[in-house]
């Protein structure tokens, strides 16, 4: 027990074993959390140096500054925290509960529902001039519908007598190949500017987000963040087997549906706001898998951070590279996170 | 099965080849451009120039062909992985053989610009060919080796990374996007016979050797220990199998766009007529591809006339239900 740590709150109501090693990796990621935020909001088109971005976030710093800083660059780099947080989270979830690494927010087809989504609300409300009939800012509306039919689609093809983990993936990978096809041909019939607006969302960037969408994703990734924290144990004995997991007094079908609807809810937030940036939540559980160990408790949030960091390093590479040409930042999540993964098979492939 | 003796088996087959060849002949005929039976024998008979002449020789005819001969390769493509890999939902698509040879593709238009047909095949094979490799590889490695599980995933997995390989390069070119997004979606249309030839060897060949291996692919089918047991050398039947899924698959890739569904639904459907012989199912899939690509095709220019749902497209819709029941089925059928 010297890895551990207990804490007992009010009269031992509350109690907590805190594994010692995941708290200081936790404490690490939190700090380089802080400073990639400083850093990326110091760069871009105009570079502030670190003090100065204090200065701003206490109200100081010039005019200029202060426009650059809290009206374009910090309310996309919180969108890109909450988001890699909650896909991260989500594929930890996935993973814990089918059983199986390779699993991922983007295999369940939950994702390319909300390309479907979003590539109908483009081609739908655009009237004969392409231009759109109703606000940009119902997309992430459009989305959020998407990934929760998708992921309710699968999840009912997928019952019989309750749903087993391998349904679950297979009858997400063929809706997503239809869902995929769908996509192709509205961008296919659709004109061909419109059609680059909708390849580059699905490719997943946070170009243009606005404190309203910060306002809304925040609330909404962390409350679902904190119940995937309640719920750590259940993901623990899910990753058990069904069988084991029945032994212990789990009510798995229940339990596994509130779980999928959790990773739902985190997954579809995200995607709202930030496209279908890919790879995430396949890579952060891993690399949190190898920093902490597969115990979910202490997987979730270093996890969680990882997909944070994750996705805002690729919108700061995507905004430096080729400056001042933004790269939308799913092209480096995929372009680094492919590799990775083969890797990552292969360094694990016996255990 | 739905045919007993061999009598049946060969009349069924004789069937099968006379839709085959009445639907090539229907999509030479239907279509946008209202033609008639008399006129299209007139455009081969005494060709005179005309418009309708002139669209049933130069893109009909090839669009008839080349569905013809990328429906027979993707079905006998999917039946080749579905008896390598024991698993009943392996196709060129859900393996990502499919996006690999698409991506590889995709990039070669970006780098070399739309023109060099030779080179397309060549880097088509290739993309076809890493993305089998890996999907093996991936989907072997851990202790219990190949399940069914870990590879359909590991072929989700790979099919996620060239897709976002494709998606990252159209991203950066609109160009490129435009002129390849019809291709990507899977199409038959407005290709040129000269694209067919520059494929048709290494999908002939695809095809005659499946056919020369039916026997070997009856006793791998048992099982790897069985056949090693009768003296079949399974490591470079494999080989031999997974060279040949990639010319098949890459070819048809090279053609026609990644089209999805048919390497699933039609081993399936010849089986419960035919059987598990490979003698007959290998045949069998060749034609009844040919058959379900054709008719997809021929609908597709029906659906939203004057514009045309790329065969992609309608592949997918005919085709996940049916996946979606034989997910369900379980893979414990055979």
């Amino acid at each position: 027990m010297r890895n551990y740590k207990s804490y007992r709150l009010l009269n031992e109501r509350i109690t907590y074993l805190l594994d010692r090693r995941a708290m200081r990796v936790f404490g690490v990621l939190l700090l380089v959390t802080g400073a990639l935020i400083i850093f990326s909001t110091g760069l871009g088109e105009m570079k502030i140096n670190p003090l100065d971005v204090f200065k701003v976030f206490f109200g100081g710093g010039t005019e200029m500054e202060r426009l650059v800083v809290q009206t374009f660059r910090l309310p996309r780099i919180m969108v890109a925290l909450l988001a890699g947080m909650g896909l991260a989270a989500a594929g930890g979830i996935l993973q814990g509960m089918i059983r199986n690494p390779l699993a991922s927010p983007d295999m369940l087809g939950i994702t390319s529902g909300a390309s479907v989504a979003v590539v109908a609300f483009l081609a739908f409300f655009s009237d004969k001039n392409h231009s759109l009939t109703v606000s940009i800012h119902w997309m992430p509306v459009a989305a959020f519908a998407g990934a929760s039919v998708v992921a309710f689609l699968v999840y009912l093809l997928a019952w019989k007598n309750g749903v087993s983990p391998i349904r679950l993936v297979l009858i997400g990978i063929g809706v997503m190949s239809l869902m995929k096809a769908l996509t192709t041909m509205m961008m296919v019939l659709g004109p061909i500017y419109q059609t680059s607006q909708a390849n580059i969302w699905i490719i997943g960037t946070v170009y243009g987000s606005t404190w309203k969408n910060v306002a809304i994703l925040a609330p909404w990734t962390i409350s679902f963040l904190l119940i995937a924290f309640i719920y750590a144990r259940n993901v623990n004995v899910q990753e058990l087997g069904d069988d084991v997991a029945m032994g212990l007094g789990e009510r798995v079908q229940k339990q596994r549906f509130i779980l999928l609807l959790v990773s739902t809810a985190l997954i579809a937030g995200s995607v709202a706001f930030a496209g279908g940036i890919s790879f995430i939540g396949l890579m952060a559980p891993h690399m949190a898998r190898r920093l902490v160990g597969p115990g979910f408790g202490a997987l979730l949030p270093v996890s969680a951070l990882l997909g944070g960091i994750m996705i805002m390093g690729a919108d700061l590479v995507g905004r430096m590279l080729f400056s001042p040409l933004e790269i939308p930042a799913g092209v480096f999540t995929a372009s680094i996170g492919a590799p990775y993964f083969i890797y990552l098979l292969y360094k694990t492939r016996n255990s | 099965m739905l045919l007993k003796n061999t009598g049946q088996k060969w009349l069924g087959f004789l069937i099968a080849i006379i839709i085959l060849l009445f639907l090539m002949c229907a999509s030479i005929v239907y279509g946008y451009t209202d033609t008639t039976w008399s006129t299209a024998i007139d455009a081969f008979v005494n060709f005179n120039g005309s418009n309708e002449h002139i669209v049933i020789e130069s893109v009909r005819l090839p669009r008839s062909l080349i569905a013809a001969a990328v429906g027979a390769s993707l079905a006998i493509a999917g039946v080749l992985m579905q008896t390598l890999t024991r698993n009943p939902l392996a196709s060129p698509d859900i393996l990502g053989v499919n996006a690999g040879a698409g991506a590889a593709v995709v990039v070669a238009v970006t780098v070399f610009g739309n023109s060099n047909l030779e080179l397309f095949t060549w880097l088509s094979f290739l993309g076809a060919a890493v993305a089998s490799v890996s999907v093996y590889a991936v989907g072997s490695i851990g202790r219990e080796g190949l399940t069914p599980m870990k590879l359909t995933l590991a072929g989700a997995a790979i099919t996620a990374m060239f897709a976002s390989i494709t998606q990252g390069v159209l991203v950066l070119s609109e160009a490129v996007l435009e002129e390849v997004l019809f291709w990507l979606a899977g199409s038959v249309a407005g290709r040129k016979l000269e694209n067919l030839t520059a494929v048709l060897p290494y999908l002939a060949a695809g095809w005659i050797f499946s056919l020369l291996l039916t026997a070997k692919l009856n006793v791998l089918s048992m099982g790897e220990d069985v056949a090693k047991g009768l003296g079949v050398n399974t490591g470079l039947l494999k080989i031999g199998i997974g060279a040949i899924i990639i010319m098949l698959s890459g070819g048809a890739v090279a053609i026609a766009g990644p089209i999805g569904f048919i390497g699933i639904v039609i081993p399936h459907l010849a089986r419960s007529i035919v059987g598990m012989d490979h003698r007959w199912v290998i045949p069998y899939s060749g034609v009844l591809g040919g058959v379900l690509l054709l008719l997809a095709d021929i609908s597709s220019r029906y659906i939203i006339m004057p514009q045309e749902v790329p065969v992609g497209v309608m592949t997918a819709i005919i085709g996940t239900p049916f996946f979606i029941y034989i997910a369900r089925k379980g893979f414990n059928r055979q």
